[in-house]
């Protein structure tokens, strides 16, 4: 942190509130007033839950295995449609970061789809693959296909000249040449993309679920929430959705550092 | 949508083609450079040909697949009724409230949690953890509390472009290095000068890439808002055709938001190359 204002950096040392607890002050105001407002009835509206409510609703959806099954529906779906998106995104992304022919033959065409707007396919998609659980998969690997594609081309492409040439004189074997230098030297970018992936492909499972209304799912049961006007049960489930973002953003980043440790001591070398 | 931050790497940009590298093929050298022209243009044709064909001898049902000859007569004709401009008209003007309710809210917050370490302490992991919803999760939520009206989609497309822009201002302006900020001390810059000639500057290209992220995710946002709740503009022409099964319109208003989508973005790169053009002086 640049000190820009000397004075404000003094203050903040001094301030009354120790720093670990700064970020606890506004969430914990707000919930008071939530309490209070719900507590003293400021409103007659029915969507003025109290907190204690939501707390009931959480537990009762824990309890009854409500939770856990629409959890279960979402990430199953989730890491199925991950697995097909990554899997053919790194196929097509090797492809086109190898091969320029491959490059200029699809790689406008591929450029022209990626424009379209991720959830104007859904309704095409549920024409072709129905309502079920397979157009909701086909547009998740979608979700996940294209980041994984840009970033596992660029990471391709920017692996540095010298290391090639490197691998010249080493006379590396085609094979060789593409697990020991090509591969690993794109890995940041490579991982970058599946991470870009995951975080696209949860959103992905909520829009499938409100938009191809069938079946279990996290998104399922605020959309019922919403419609029998559930305020406890939707209010419930932006939690869930936003632990779960939290969960797979944190397993993402975690997967990345074990993978890329291996890169720390050589630059630390230097 | 990476509500995670908007510091992902940048998937919307292809890195400069450089002309070593062991892929080179012997093939596209012999054509030169208007290979790249000539080679992109078999797979798609091939493509649409396949299309036609098989519309033509009726391999797949036209409710399934129409054929490209009437998506191109039904965007004619949707463009010569009106109604394909009047719905691009609402959705422009939906995408353009809500990302300037978001550029400017996220420019505050960024510049505020930028400059002062205190505000930063009190709302960064707030502001944290309410993007960690992404626009979707907040949607049942909003559709309670205000409806389905135009609030809904311009809170909803404001909340998606804001995130990005929020952090990639506030992470620029922390990123900012602090020798130029040494040197506008030995200036003796006031605080004005310090705040307009040397922090802003400097930060101008992350932030400038935080719009453009806020305007692929408000545009996202748009399009999906539109498909759940709403009675006009390109995702209702879509929900309407798809309800029909009248994919010709369906297709038609895919392709017109896949256009827009892009132009949108273009116009923000020329900006870019405007508003940093001082710098290339530099060197």
């Amino acid at each position: 942190m640049i000190p820009y204002f000397s004075k404000t950096r003094h203050q903040r040392d001094r301030h009354p509130v120790p720093p670990f607890l700064r970020g606890w002050v506004l969430p914990i105001a707000l919930v008071l007033l939530w309490w209070l407002a719900a507590r003293l009835h400021w409103s007659d509206s029915p969507l003025l839950v109290p907190p204690g409510k939501v707390w009931d609703t959480a537990v009762q959806q824990v309890a009854s295995g409500e939770l856990v099954r629409a959890l279960a529906a979402s990430l199953r779906r989730d890491l199925i449609g991950l697995a097909i998106g990554v899997s053919a995104g790194l196929v097509f992304g090797i492809a086109f970061g190898l091969s320029r022919l491959f490059e200029k033959m699809i790689g406008p065409t591929f450029h022209t789809l990626k424009q379209i707007s991720l959830f104007a396919w859904i309704p095409l998609l549920s024409v072709w693959f129905g309502l079920g659980d397979a157009a909701k998969v086909a547009f998740l690997s979608l979700a996940a296909f294209f980041p994984v594609v840009l970033n596992t081309f660029e990471g391709i492409r920017s692996v540095p000249g010298e290391l090639i040439e490197a691998a010249r004189v080493l006379k590396f074997t085609r094979r060789q040449w593409l697990t020991k230098l090509v591969l690993p030297a794109a890995a940041p970018s490579i991982l970058a993309g599946i991470h870009l992936a995951l975080v696209y492909a949860w959103l992905a499972t909520l829009g499938a679920e409100y938009l191809l209304v069938s079946g279990q799912g996290i998104g399922n049961t605020m959309i019922d929430g919403r419609e029998l006007f559930l305020m406890d049960l939707v209010i419930f489930g932006v939690i869930v959705v936003g632990l779960v973002g939290f969960a797979l953003n944190w397993l993402a980043a975690r997967l990345e550092r074990r993978l890329l440790a291996w890169r720390g001591r050589s630059v630390a070398q230097f | 949508m990476a509500h995670s931050s908007g510091t992902l790497p940048a998937a919307a940009s292809v890195p400069a083609r450089s002309n070593s590298g062991p892929a080179r093929s012997a093939y596209s050298a012999f054509f030169g450079r208007w290979a790249g022209t000539w080679l992109a243009l078999p797979f798609p044709l091939g493509l649409l040909l396949l299309w036609g064909v098989s519309a033509h001898y009726g391999w797949v049902a036209p409710q399934v697949l129409p054929s490209p000859q009437a998506v191109l007569t039904t965007f004619i004709d949707l463009a010569q009724s009106g109604e394909l401009w009047d719905n691009l008209w609402i959705s422009l003007l939906r995408v353009l409230a809500g990302f300037g309710v978001g550029v400017v809210g996220g420019l505050l917050l960024g510049v505020a949690m930028g400059l002062s370490p205190l505000f930063k302490d009190y709302t960064y992991p707030f502001f944290k953890a309410f993007s960690q919803v992404p626009v979707l999760g907040w949607l049942p939520l909003l559709m309670l509390l205000v409806g389905i009206d135009e609030a809904l989609k311009i809170i909803l497309i404001a909340k998606a472009a804001l995130v990005p822009i929020a952090v990639n201002t506030y992470k620029g302006i922390e990123n900012v290095p602090s020798r130029y900020v040494e040197v506008a001390r030995v200036l003796q810059f006031s605080r004005w000068q310090l705040l307009w000639r040397v922090v802003f500057p400097a930060a101008l290209p992350p932030v400038w890439n935080g719009v453009r992220y806020g305007f692929t995710h408000a545009w996202l946002a748009l399009v999906v808002v539109e498909l759940l709740a709403s009675s006009e503009g390109l995702g209702y022409m879509i929900v309407f055709g798809r309800q029909l099964f009248q994919l010709d319109v369906v297709i038609a208003a895919v392709a017109v938001v896949g256009v827009v989508g892009y132009l949108g973005d273009q116009l923000l790169a020329r900006i870019e190359v405007i508003l940093l053009g001082w710098r290339r002086s530099g060197f």
